[in-house]
């Protein structure tokens, strides 16, 4: 779909930006995503409207299925905040790279608070797709326009995965709830294109089980700095010698 | 799990722990928004250390699931784990297709051990 290059009002960029959320290939990514949460949600023994009011407040697949499973595991608050944090800080560069298209002559700050919130992985790479193409006083609108869009998919297809989780027979709901596990290791490997983000993910599906085992304390936490730092040692060493 | 069920106690938590340590880094990055490119060595590393976090999560809700995943014998979880990505190595690196591949093995195995 091209990107249209103008429109006649804000209100018209923000609809345009929702139907352009409906039509890409995130809104199905983000509804099987969030239906796996959902299922995840409700194995965990959380409401429905927690679910739906992080889904709100977090808009984070990855930091919602850790604080999910963490809360839910009987985690300490701190070790839940810790692991979310770290999984978190990828959206610092994406704020940071996705700002300057925003940005236009006289935008104010509290303008960005929101595409900031917004942002996402599956936001972000449809607002970097999608916004050169268009005359900058409309982005702003274009952008929470197609995030509202994918929000809404999100929380609808939560609740969706809650009340499946509940009513389908055993065999079923084991598949509903293997959907997060599935494609968070797929979507995983193939935003890993660095080295050193691929011997990462492959080192924290070996350490983590040990973790487990050995009753480490904070084991997602260590698993974390552990695993990281070793793949980034690894790729500086290369670095060195290459 | 204890204490997360009634009451505005599981909101103040969400707020707490879920949404200020996510949401900090959007800020920051609000404030902070030059001077730092994807390549910076500390965006580097901690990328790594997030992916690895990632990856615990994945291990921990494959090899000790909980709930109806845990009805489901680990040999066909994971199984069902290295179709579903091989399948998404061999079609055209689709994720969609390596779900599917996977949630049909899964089912598939996990049909023949409970009949």
């Amino acid at each position: 779909m091209p990107a249209p290059a103008d429109f006649p009002s804000s209100t018209a960029a923000f609809f345009a930006g929702m139907t352009s959320a409906f039509r890409s290939v995130f809104f199905v990514v983000l509804a099987g995503t969030y239906v796996g949460i959902g299922a995840l949600a409700h194995d965990f023994g959380f409401a429905v409207w927690w679910l739906a009011a992080s889904t709100v407040l977090v808009w984070a697949a990855p930091a919602q299925v850790i604080l999910i499973s963490t809360l839910g595991g009987g985690a300490a608050l701190l070790e839940a905040a810790i692991a979310v944090t770290l999984s978190a800080i990828r959206l610092f560069p994406m704020v940071v790279a996705l700002l300057p298209l925003l940005r236009g002559k006289g935008t104010r700050l509290r303008d960005l608070l929101l595409p900031a919130h917004f942002t996402s992985v599956s936001m972000w790479v449809e607002s970097l797709r999608l916004l050169p193409g268009m005359a900058h006083e409309h982005r702003i609108a274009f952008c929470n326009g197609l995030s509202a869009g994918y929000m809404a998919s999100a929380w609808s297809f939560g609740f969706v995965g809650f009340y499946l989780a509940a009513k389908l027979p055993p065999l079923a709901a084991g598949a509903l709830l293997f959907l997060t596990p599935m494609s968070f290791l797929i979507s995983t490997a193939r935003n890993a294109r660095a080295m050193v983000d691929r011997l990462a993910l492959v080192l924290g599906l070996i350490i983590a089980p040990v973790m487990v085992e050995w009753h480490v304390q904070l084991d997602l936490m260590w698993t974390g700095v552990i695993a990281g730092s070793l793949a980034y040692a690894v790729h500086r060493l290369r670095e060195a010698l290459a | 799990m204890s204490g997360m069920t009634d009451g505005l106690w599981p909101y103040l938590v969400l707020v707490l722990v879920g949404f200020l340590p996510n949401e900090v880094w959007r800020m920051l990055g609000l404030v902070l928004a030059r001077g730092l490119n994807e390549d910076s060595e500390i965006v580097v590393w901690s990328r790594a250390v997030a992916t690895a976090i990632l990856a615990g999560v994945i291990a921990k809700l494959l090899l000790f699931s909980s709930g109806a995943l845990a009805g489901i014998p680990l040999s066909v979880r994971l199984g069902a784990t290295v179709c579903g990505f091989l399948a998404f190595l061999a079609i055209k690196r689709s994720v969609f297709a390596g779900v599917i591949a996977g949630e049909i093995v899964l089912l598939v195995g996990g049909y023949f051990v409970v009949h």
